[in-house]
């Protein structure tokens, strides 16, 4: 079999169990790949000796009869998960020289189930961005260029090196993690599918916490199949994660029947922004006559705080992000700053956070300080915490009016050019202006390629599903996935 | 509400984060973007909403008030910037 990186975890899995292929055949084919690919910047820290053992053990569970469907599948690992003995710095110079003595449970589960982790994938700096511009490790590059341009953009963020590796076949799919839209952004960037389970479905034991009431870790793949396994092998209760959900997982694949037929599809009148490119608009409305002819019954619908929905998202997050920053002082981890004579303690917490965080970083730290500061806690914060209770109550209203999920453009653009000036951190924000109300809320959303802008450009729309769901939100994507027949691949020039 | 430079300066003081003095200005004014951004909350009536403490409706579980994990000193310190005799080591704290 030629091109081993290029396949499907399904793909692969099938090939495994018939002997067709082996562990260690497609990882050394990812392995290749990787080793030509600096230029997407997408591994930070590549593992093929490890990858090669596991690929190994893989084989033998394979042949012993005793292999999950993940067992022997070459991924990535986004550096927010904790990996025992490899460095995992959430790409801050703060966390340089990290190696944490334990697994995170979401790669521990994979690793587990025999997949064999290939590296650490590049983000934003502790996932605070959406381009993948504020990492250390410098920027993750998107595989894809507009039209002959000779630009580099932007893989989105900020799982950007996620979403670069497995649109560039460097890995058969990632994890990513996905706080206002970290995962399904770069996903639609990139022209690969992006799962955010509801929040409570994968333990977020052993990763690097940015904003915990909003973080979620989900799958990065190029089917929504492979979401459907992916996500499954990720999911489920562990006891290390107080909110971690105690309910079953079902077989998410055995529910990929591609009938939707009866399913009412929600399409909300506030998502319909001024200054939305046309191709958006357009793609939104075709995406919904794919449905529709699928059987589906598509139905206006309104979210009215929609709107604020952005605002709260920078009170929430960098208030819960100040907070579990606040370990980050140089006394039990990480970087600690030279000192001058005669230095306390407290110069220390501030040179070292000042030399070891990034601007956007230090930036909403201190946001985040000043909203729960005295004097201003409820003028925002728990107002931010009311206004998140009413955008809940309108996902809560329609899912109880019938509605079975909820389409949406994924993102207000396609990726756009890396290193473009951004004066305004504002402007850079408004990129998860659709995909933040689901975290807000702990809903479910899946972001599916479905077209190509006239540069030639993937985009890619989101369904939300109600709490839980997951199954039937997937079999929803699945049934767009079938309609859009998105198989466009970016050319290689890497 | 506009956030001036003595206030940037008290909120890098509590973040205990260094920002250089020339730095400031500049701070206040992405400070005051932001914040002007978030101002849009002060719109909505929020009168009788309850702030939203979970955000899908679940009691925290309990359990046993045992010690569950231990003896793994050379792993916590494995990582610590400067640790000495089993200590995690800073500079002086008590006169």
């Amino acid at each position: 079999m030629s091109d081993l990186n290029k396949l499907t975890i399904a793909e692969a899995r099938d090939a495994l169990r018939k002997g067709e292929t082996t562990s260690v055949a497609l990882t050394e084919a990812c392995l290749a790949a990787i080793d030509g690919a600096d230029a997407l910047g997408a591994f930070a820290h590549k593992t093929p000796e490890l990858a090669l053992e596991r690929a190994k053990a893989a084989d033998a569970r394979v042949a012993a009869g005793d292999a999950p469907d993940m067992c022997g599948i070459p991924v990535g690992i986004k550096d927010l998960f904790c990996t025992e003995g490899v460095p995992s710095q959430a790409a801050s110079k703060i966390l340089e020289g990290f190696l944490p003595q334990y697994e995170s449970t979401v790669s521990g589960q994979l690793k587990d189930a025999g997949a064999v982790m290939l590296g650490k994938l590049n983000m934003d700096e502790f996932a605070m961005g959406s381009s993948n511009e504020t990492s250390v490790y410098g920027n993750a590059v998107n595989p894809w260029k507009a039209g002959n341009g000779d630009d580099l953009l932007t893989p989105g963020g900020s799982s950007g090196g996620s979403a670069s590796a497995v649109a560039a076949d460097l890995c058969l799919a990632a994890t990513g993690t996905d706080t206002g839209g970290s995962i399904r952004q770069p996903a639609a960037f990139t022209g690969t599918v992006g799962l955010k389970p509801t929040y409570g479905r994968c333990s977020r034991w052993g990763i690097v916490a940015f904003a915990s009431s909003l973080d979620q870790a989900g799958p990065m793949t190029k089917t929504v199949r492979d979401a459907a396994i992916m996500g499954r092998a990720m999911m489920g209760h562990d006891p290390k994660d107080s909110t971690s959900a105690d309910l079953a997982v079902p077989d998410f694949e055995a529910m990929l029947t591609g009938d939707i037929r009866g399913k009412v599809i929600g399409i909300p009148k506030e998502y319909r922004m001024d200054g939305m490119p046309e191709e958006i608009e357009k793609l939104w409305h075709q995406g919904a006559e794919m449905l529709k002819d699928a059987g589906a019954e598509i139905r206006d619908i309104s979210l009215p705080h929609t709107k604020y929905a952005l605002p709260t998202y920078y009170v929430i997050a960098p208030a819960e992000a100040s907070s579990n920053l606040a370990r980050y002082d140089g006394v039990r981890f990480g970087h600690r700053a030279k000192l001058a004579q005669g230095d306390g303690i407290t110069e220390m917490y501030e040179k070292t956070r000042a030399e070891g965080f990034g601007p956007e970083v230090k930036r909403r730290v201190m946001v985040g300080t000043y909203v729960l500061s005295a004097g201003f806690y409820d003028a925002y914060y728990n107002r931010a915490r009311k206004v998140r209770a009413l955008i809940k109550k309108d996902f809560d209203d329609v899912f109880a009016a019938g509605v079975d999920s909820i389409l949406t453009p994924a993102t207000p653009s396609a990726a756009f050019e890396l290193g473009k000036e951004v004066s305004d951190p504002v402007e850079m924000y408004l990129n998860d202006v659709f995909t933040v109300t689901v975290n807000l809320a702990g809903l479910p959303g899946v972001a599916v390629p479905t077209g190509l802008d006239r540069q030639g450009l993937p985009l890619g729309l989101q369904l939300i599903g109600r709490p839980w769901e997951e199954g039937d939100l997937l079999n929803t994507a699945y049934a767009l996935e079938n309609a859009a027949q998105f198989v466009a691949k970016p050319a290689k020039w890497w | 509400m506009s956030i001036d430079i003595e206030t940037a300066a008290r909120v890098a003081k509590l973040a205990r984060i260094k920002v250089e003095e020339e730095d400031l200005p500049a701070l206040a004014g992405e400070f005051n973007a932001i914040l002007g951004f978030i101002e849009q909350l002060q719109e909505l009536n929020v009168d009788d909403v309850e702030p939203m403490t979970s955000v899908t409706p679940m009691r925290l579980k309990r359990r046993e008030d045992v010690v569950t994990d231990g003896n793994q000193q050379a792993k916590v310190l494995a990582n610590a910037p400067d640790a000495r005799e089993g200590f995690f080591a800073v500079p002086k704290v008590v006169e």
